[in-house]
């Protein structure tokens, strides 16, 4: 077996094993990292680690190659003098300079106008420290990835059950008999999810899978039924009608957990149309409180009773007149009104899915939530006081991502699918939908962003949060104009639940300066001048565009990454970030946590290896950047630094000066003896890294289900701060919220009002009941001229843009192909290979053509973001990625065009501002014979950038602990 | 005498991949390595992996199969690989069926990959020998590792748990009993090859509910019988008598 | 497969060796049996031995390159009980060395007589001579068993492997020895190039019926054995990598259908037609330059025989590695 040219360990071989955690997607596994004479020798999954259970995934296998490759960063740079963005063309410079510029430029706008500062962030996992960062800056002008990324899965869900899939909650599956996965083709969860989804099919459970596209996890589905993209509304509220017909729905849930049987004024000359009836004061008057002090109109009174009376029995159905001559009518005879015209035929027509299989799919659910019951011997206390001696469940499981999620219809899609989970009463309950700490939150969670203008003052903190949860209009950060203050427009009348922002939105709106100029564009992590903007093209040029005095449109551009990125092309000042496996980190209770069904979990990274060359954490970026502005959470009163570094800053750090909530949950206290919140502890990473990384809290099993309502848990929530009140959630199958921006829309209710030319869109899609329309391009579309929709999904051996520079992954996906089915392919004379040209309303892109049976003739599809610019991410400017490798997104506009809501509407969902990556109509055809067999469009190839290999190995071979690759250079 | 192998439960494999790179990883700093990787950053990267995952699909659409088919070296009870061997660098161990290839025997003729009808074997480009699955034959007996994980890497690795380890010969074993009750399969039989890694097929968990289950007494529209608008108009309200 | 150049010209050199010695053992035979008039001359058989040992030489130099590592070519004789590569390892250089041998001894004039049967006198070179041709026969079965033991390669698992190799490096060898025979002793030209015609006749019926075969052939593996999935619709979508690999590049001529029908034709002409007519003539009109053309003909048609041998061959694994995506 021995190689002659390798030695095998021996005995003056250094061998280490450490534990941190996996970085190699925002799955955050725990891994088990092997080093030999210092160099990565193997990295595993920690059998441990209760996330992954020491399973690992491609990407997590491939790490050794994200440590090793050659377009790592290495030396912080600044653009070099005369050279114009998008060049990669940079001079080395040292940390000290980059301090320097950095802060003299934020403290000038600081102290001027702290909105021209914007700091966007991608796919990182902390914005608990980049949030807290532009608050205390001052910026309004903040987000992470979750405007482009899934908002209308968070905001759909949060909206209505107060807890969503994503990162928030999950499906059952160790307990689910049937499981219905909704657009899914990897998600954040892909290691839990693959363990789960092999257990529950071991276990004799159904999966079915609801995708234009059989991939992936759909390969392994019993039943596979592909649907028309941006029609899952319909198919969804299609299924809310029969289930409601067939008397399939779970009552006791619906009346006790939900606000189906609450009573809502039905007086269309009301101001209070659409609103529930209230009597009595509410116990708690907060927005992020549901006031109990709702109706019921009860069976045996025949007449009205305050909700959760004592042995009432409400109607669900019915439409009922108050003393005072009000119509009223409980909010479930209104979603039963709705959805009576939402028949299987009408879907079928829609969805492309034949009416036997949308009523086969809703019996099928119906059934098996009825008649397949669990009852676990679990007693537990309802929020009303009664005491139940188990807990059950109907054990039909769900889960959707982006499939749903990126259309501008996806919050109403996603808000069917929470009504449909609830009507089947699968809400935390076993063999449905559980929710992950800090979830359940109010509906919606309290934290809000400051109201108007007056929240953004120089040199002053942000008045709120740069992003919170409206729960009416007067909550939208708008100034008196009603204009929004965020760049991004987020949480203006165009978007009003923009919960995480409009990212794709920034730098259109920075370069038009529309709503203002800014100056200064901080980018982490995040590859915006690729593959997460939309019409990339012309976003490659805002970013190098100048004004008349040829200066930058956008003055400053200073990035934040690791890799030689198309976006660090575009930087003026370049920041080389270290690797996971280099720095610390937290999966923060405060961000996203890696909690678990029965309670808490929060984890960390430690570095298992010193910097590479001079790459610096991010997150000592922001100490430092935050300690020489003086940023008030990050000096002591004097002004003096108050953090060393950023684990010290971890330990240290409180939310509020003695409120014993800081970044990490585990091991709080003095000694360590507390937990959520207690005291800094000195030793909590010494604590975290001889516990796997990670700190975990089971819950009592009395507090694991139905947390919405379960009195013990909502207690043990408010008392270890995860929540600020211990009111029940109710279930808004019924959503005021919307219904109030609605009736601002129509001028009945008083504070903030929408511009004239919003009201309709407002009126229009602030609907309190869920409801299915076109996706908005597909309005604004010629769909006889663009027939098709083209998608794009993950592979699950690339993350994203970064993989490109793995050597070991790019072999799996070097380049994509365009997937066409077979009889779209024959109508359009293409053949398998062909060279094609996709082409959609905003422009064209030249790649080839692989036939498939596995996707929907109406669909055509790619994996995301394989195709690179020429010579970025350490590649030869011959490489396949460059050449035959193509992005979607040039297809894709971040603006609809101009229609009667305005012309620069982004496109996105109307409510959200969640970005419609899959709503694009395009054409295919084969390109003319004298093309050349290389994608378009092509940009410059990049400039060398310094600190990185000038040559690339033309073989390599890695054998860790020699010190180096084998391998010839070229 | 046992045979050790892999059964691969296609039923579960997402074809995630982690096999492929946890398996190169493995191995490229064991005693199989360095495996090496031409054009790691170039045009037409190329490189030397043990394991594979294809991807195939069956039938017509709408009645599409997907199938994620990884393999690796099937470690035939009779490989077509050993016998042709000229040096004697391929050979079968008699304790555990393993084939495997004594890299400095290997000249690198590359007779055995004609002699596999599964394409199973990989030479390196630069150490010119040939080099396959050798079923982590360093690690399955590592003593110092914890039981636990004296398995194969990519064993170890899947997320599905779609790869299972252990022996075929021993008919209580893990694997030998999901062949028996799974309907495990060789690959290309016809040769006689006698592969020892097998294969679960796809199987299929349906639903079947009779139409009267639609209908049950305990239907909550039955609760709902305050059906009628109060507005609307009654025998009451036009009948005087 | 793909047709690796090291093994086509290995194959076709040696083959071309070993027929060369044979043809003019064959001569020496009849001469000492006397039923041919003219006898040769121990220049003629000692200028043949070296040839035909050249020729074996350059075969054995082109196989070196077929080698990952020549250096331990050594060892590939060790498993002669089972692996015909390794038995064709040992006899070449066998073969090499009783021609050699018996060059030798015709070249220093070693012919004693050891014995006689009757009237017919055995010398050493005979006797030589006969282990040489056992030899020869050996290799010959070695070279064409390497390919036709390999049972999935069904193109190539059939005795008319063996035979094809025996007979086209036969008639190789004889058609040497008539250019020899034209060049030395031109009274030997019609001897050899008969017994030319007549392998030639031979090898062209039984290479044409291997290419029949070969066409009717129906592969036993299919998508369907080759992933256990029984239905008649099974596309492969993607191998699981996309740069290629020693499964893409080492089993698949990557040529079109074509171009491998242009082989076959090419030859045909230059293996059989050619020198079939060359041949003809020289019965009657025998001339150096135009057997040179028919020997030249036929050399550069086993090469692409060979290579189209090789490129016929469908191994069962491309199966596994059809498509990327
Ligand atoms: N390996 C890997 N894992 C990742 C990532 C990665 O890049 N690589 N990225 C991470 C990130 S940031 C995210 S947001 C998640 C996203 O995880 P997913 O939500 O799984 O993301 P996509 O790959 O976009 O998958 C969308 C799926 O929806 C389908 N689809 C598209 N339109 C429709 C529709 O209208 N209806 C239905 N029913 N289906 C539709 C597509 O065919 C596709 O299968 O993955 C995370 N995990
Ligand atoms: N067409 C189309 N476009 C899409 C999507 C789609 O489905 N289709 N999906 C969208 C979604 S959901 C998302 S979330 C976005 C993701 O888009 P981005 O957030 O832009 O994600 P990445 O491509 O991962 O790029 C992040 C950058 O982070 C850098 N990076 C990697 N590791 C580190 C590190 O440790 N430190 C630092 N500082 N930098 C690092 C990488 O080099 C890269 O430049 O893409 C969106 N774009
Ligand atoms: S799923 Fe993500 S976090 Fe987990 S091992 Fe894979 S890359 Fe790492
Ligand atoms: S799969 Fe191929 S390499 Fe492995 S034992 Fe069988 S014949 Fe030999
Ligand atoms: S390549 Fe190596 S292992 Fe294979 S037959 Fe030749 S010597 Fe044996
Ligand atoms: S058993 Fe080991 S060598 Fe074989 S495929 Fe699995 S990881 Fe690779
Ligand atoms: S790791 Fe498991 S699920 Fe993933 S491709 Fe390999 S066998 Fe399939
Ligand atoms: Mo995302």
């Amino acid at each position: 077996m021995q190689a002659d040219q390798h030695r095998e360990t021996d005995s003056t071989d250094h061998i280490e094993v450490k534990n941190t955690t996996c970085y190699m997607c925002a799955c955050r596994c725990g891994i088990r990292v092997t080093l030999k004479n210092g160099e990565v020798r193997y990295i595993q999954g920690n059998p441990d680690h209760p996330l992954n259970k020491g399973v690992i995934c491609a990407k997590g296998s491939s790490g050794i190659m994200k440590q090793y490759s050659p377009a790592r960063l290495t030396k912080p740079m600044r653009r070099r003098k005369g050279a114009e963005r998008g060049d990669n063309d940079f001079e080395e410079i040292s940390w000290d300079e980059a301090f320097d510029m950095m802060a003299e430029r934020l403290r000038e706008i600081r102290a001027t106008d702290p909105k021209k500062f914007a700091l966007f962030t991608g796919r990182d996992q902390m914005q608990a420290l980049t949030g807290l960062f532009a608050k205390q800056f001052g910026t309004p002008n903040y987000a992470a990835h979750g405007g482009f990324c899934s908002v209308n899965m968070a905001a759909g869900m949060i909206y209505t059950i107060g807890g969503s899939f994503w990162e928030f909650g999950g499906p059952d599956l160790e307990r689910s008999k049937l499981f219905i996965m909704f657009g899914t083709a990897e998600d954040h969860h892909s290691n839990p999810l693959k363990m789960q989804l092999s257990e529950f099919k071991r276990n004799g459970g159904r999966f079915i899978s609801i995708n234009p596209i059989r991939s992936g996890y759909s390969a392994i589905a019993d039943e596979w039924v592909p649907i028309k993209p941006g029609t899952d509304g319909a198919l969804i509220l299609a299924i809310i009608n029969e289930i409601i017909q067939q008397g399939l729905y779970d009552r006791d849930f619906l009346i006790q957990y939900t606000n189906s049987a609450e009573l809502v004024n039905t007086d269309q000359a009301s101001n209070e149309e659409g609103l529930f009836v209230r009597q009595g004061e509410a116990k708690i008057d907060d927005s992020c409180v549901d006031a109990q002090n709702k109706l019921w109109w009860d069976r045996h009174a025949n007449g009205v009773v305050k909700t959760h009376t004592e042995d009432a029995d409400p109607y669900l159905l019915g439409d009922f007149q108050l003393d005072d001559g009000t119509p009223v009518k409980p909010a479930f005879q209104l979603l039963v009104d709705r959805v009576k015209d939402y028949t299987p035929e009408w879907a079928s027509s829609i969805t492309g899915i034949s009416v036997e299989t949308i009523k086969q799919l809703a019996h099928e659910m119906g059934i098996t939530a009825r008649d397949q019951k669990i009852e676990l011997p679990i007693p537990w206390t309802d929020s009303w006081g009664k005491d139940h001696e188990s807990v059950t469940g109907n054990p039909v499981s769900f889960h959707a991502m982006r499939g749903l999620a990126a259309h501008s219809n996806g919050f109403h899609s996603i808000r069917s699918l929470s009504i449909l989970m609830t009507i089947l009463g699968t809400i935390d309950r076993p063999g449905g939908f559980r929710h992950k700490a800090p979830f359940p939150r109010p509906i919606p969670p309290c934290a809000k962003t400051p109201k108007g203008s007056e929240g953004v003052q120089p040199n002053t903190p942000l008045a709120g949060m740069a992003l919170g949860w409206p729960a009416e209009p007067n909550d939208l950060f708008v100034d008196d104009e009603g204009k929004p203050v965020r760049l991004d427009k987020g949480f203006s009348w165009e978007y009003p639940l923009s919960v995480h922002g409009l990212m794709h939105n920034a730098i259109t709106n920075a370069w038009r300066g529309d709503p203002y100029k800014i100056d200064t564009l901080m980018i982490f992590m995040a590859n915006m001048a690729w593959n997460s903007s939309m019409n990339t093209v012309s976003v490659r040029d805002m970013l190098k565009d100048k004004d008349e005095n040829g200066d930058y449109k956008i003055p400053n551009i200073f990035v934040c990454d690791a890799f030689e990125s198309e976006m660090v092309a575009f930087a003026d000042l370049v920041l080389p970030d270290t690797t996971y496996l280099e720095r610390h980190d937290v999966m923060s209770m405060l961000d996203r946590p890696i909690s678990e069904y029965d309670g808490p979990v929060d984890s960390v990274r430690i570095p298992v290896l010193p910097p590479k060359g001079d790459s610096r954490p991010f997150q000592e970026t922001i100490i430092e950047l935050g300690s020489r502005l003086g940023l008030p959470a990050f000096v002591k009163e004097d002004g003096t630094r108050k953090f060393r570094d950023y684990p010290d800053f971890v330990v240290n750090y409180e939310t509020e000066k003695g409120s014993g909530i800081g970044f990490l949950a585990g091991w709080r206290g003095k000694a360590g003896e507390k937990f959520m919140k207690g005291e800094p502890n000195p030793n909590q990473w010494e604590m975290y890294e001889k516990n796997n990384c990670v700190y975990q809290y089971h819950l009592p099993k009395s507090y694991q289900y139905m947390r919405n309502f379960n009195e013990g848990y909502l207690q043990w929530s408010r008392k270890h701060r995860l929540t600020r009140f211990a009111e029940p959630i109710t279930i808004h199958v019924y959503s005021e919220v919307l219904q109030k921006f609605r009736l601002a829309a129509q001028g009945k209710l008083a504070g903030k009002q929408p511009p004239d030319h919003l009201r309709k869109r407002v009126e229009t899609y602030f609907d309190p009941l869920p409801m299915y329309y076109v996706p908005l391009e597909s309005q604004l579309t010629d769909t006889q001229k663009y027939p098709l929709n083209a998608v794009t999904q993950r592979p699950m051996a690339m993350y994203h843009s970064w993989d490109s520079q793995n050597a070991w992954l790019r072999q799996i996906h070097a380049h994509n192909y365009l997937h066409v089915n077979p009889v779209t392919a024959q109508a359009n004379g293409i053949s398998d290979d062909d060279w094609i040209w996709v082409e959609s309303m905003h422009g064209k892109v030249r790649c080839q053509c692989r036939v498939s049976e596995a996707v929907e003739p109406g669909t055509v599809w790619t994996w995301n973001a394989i195709g690179k610019a020429s010579g970025a991410w350490g590649l030869d400017k011959k490489a396949n990625e460059s050449q035959r490798g193509f992005l979607l997104n040039h297809l894709i506009s971040e603006e609809l065009p101009e229609h009667e809501d305005g012309d620069h509407i982004s496109n996105s969902d109307p409510i959200t501002g969640q970005a419609a990556w899959y709503d694009v109509r395009v054409r295919i055809y084969k390109t003319d014979d004298n093309e050349p067999a290389q994608t378009s469009p092509q940009f410059k190839t990049h400039k060398h950038t310094p600190g990185t290999p000038k040559r690339k190995p033309k073989w390599q071979a890695f054998f860790a602990g020699l010190g180096k690759f084998k391998g010839d250079n070229k | 005498m046992s045979q050790l192998a892999l059964v691969i439960d296609l039923n579960v494999c997402v074809g995630c991949h982690a096999c492929v790179t946890n398996c190169k990883e493995w191995n490229t700093s064991g005693s199989a390595g360095a495996l090496s990787d031409d054009n790691p950053y170039s045009k037409d990267p190329t490189g030397t992996f043990f394991n594979r995952v294809q991807t195939y699909e069956v039938g017509t659409f709408p009645k599409t199969e997907t199938v994620h088919f990884p393999k690796s070296c099937l470690h035939c009870e009779d490989p077509p690989c050993v016998p042709v061997c000229p040096t004697g660098a391929s050979y079968k161990r008699e304790e555990d069926g393993i084939v495997l290839v004594d890299y400095d025997k290997c000249i690198g003729c590359r007779y055995c990959s004609w002699a596999c009808p599964y394409g199973a074997r990989e030479i390196d480009e630069h150490q010119k020998v040939m080099k396959k699955c050798t079923l982590c034959v360093d690690r399955i007996y590592d003593e110092n590792l914890p039981e636990a994980e004296r398995k194969p890497a990519c064993v170890l690795a899947c997320p599905t748990s779609a790869r299972l380890f252990g022996d075929v010969h021993d008919p209580d074993s893990e694997v030998s009993v999901a062949i028996r009750e799974q309907g495990g399969y060789q690959l290309m039989p016809e040769w006689g090859t006698k592969p020892s890694n097998h294969y679960l097929p796809r199987r299929k968990n349906h639903v079947s509910y009779k139409k009267d289950e639609l209908e049950r007494v305990d239907n909550p529209l039955k609760k709902e019988d305050y059906q009628v608008d109060s507005t609307e108009p009654s025998l009451d309200d036009v009948t005087s008598w | 497969m793909q047709p690796a150049f090291s093994v086509i010209f290995l194959t076709t050199l040696i083959g071309m060796g070993q027929g060369l010695f044979l043809a003019i053992y064959t001569r020496q035979v009849y001469s000492v049996l006397n039923v041919v008039e003219a006898s040769s001359t121990g220049e003629f058989y000692s200028l043949g031995s070296a040839l035909a040992l050249c020729l074996l030489i350059l075969g054995l130099i082109a196989s070196i390159f077929h080698l990952g590592r020549p250096e331990r070519a050594w060892r590939a004789a060790s498993m002669w009980r089972t692996s015909w590569l390794s038995r064709e390892v040992i006899v070449l250089p066998t073969v090499m060395g009783l021609v050699f041998l018996y060059g030798l001894v015709h070249f220093m004039g070693w012919n004693v007589v050891l014995m006689t049967f009757g009237s017919i006198p055995i010398d050493l070179s005979m006797i030589i001579g006969a282990l040489t041709t056992l030899a020869v026969f050996s290799l010959y079965i070695a070279t064409g068993m390497i390919y036709a033991c390999l049972k999935f390669l069904q193109e190539w698992h059939s005795p008319l492997t063996v035979i094809n190799y025996l007979l086209l490096g036969s008639v190789s060898g004889f058609t040497l020895a008539t250019l020899l025979a034209s060049y030395q002793q031109p009274e030997l030209v019609s001897f050899f190039s008969g017994w030319s015609i007549v392998l030639l006749v031979l090898a062209f019926i039984f290479r044409g019926a291997s290419l029949i075969r070969n066409k009717r052939l129906r592969p036993k593996s299919t998508v369907q054995t080759a992933i256990g999935v029984r239905h008649n619709q099974i596309k492969q979508k993607s191998m699981g990598f996309m740069g290629g690999a020693m499964n893409t590049r080492d089993f698949f001529h990557g040529k079109t259908k074509f171009f491998l029908k242009s082989i076959k034709l090419l030859f045909i002409i230059m293996v059989f037609i050619v020198p079939m007519a060359i041949l003809i003539l020289a019965l009657f009109k025998p001339s150096f330059m135009v057997l040179v053309v028919a020997c030249a003909s036929m050399f550069i048609g086993l090469l692409a025989e060979r290579w189209y041998f090789f490129a016929e061959g469908n191994h069962p694994q491309n199966i596994y590695y059809q498509a990327i995506a």
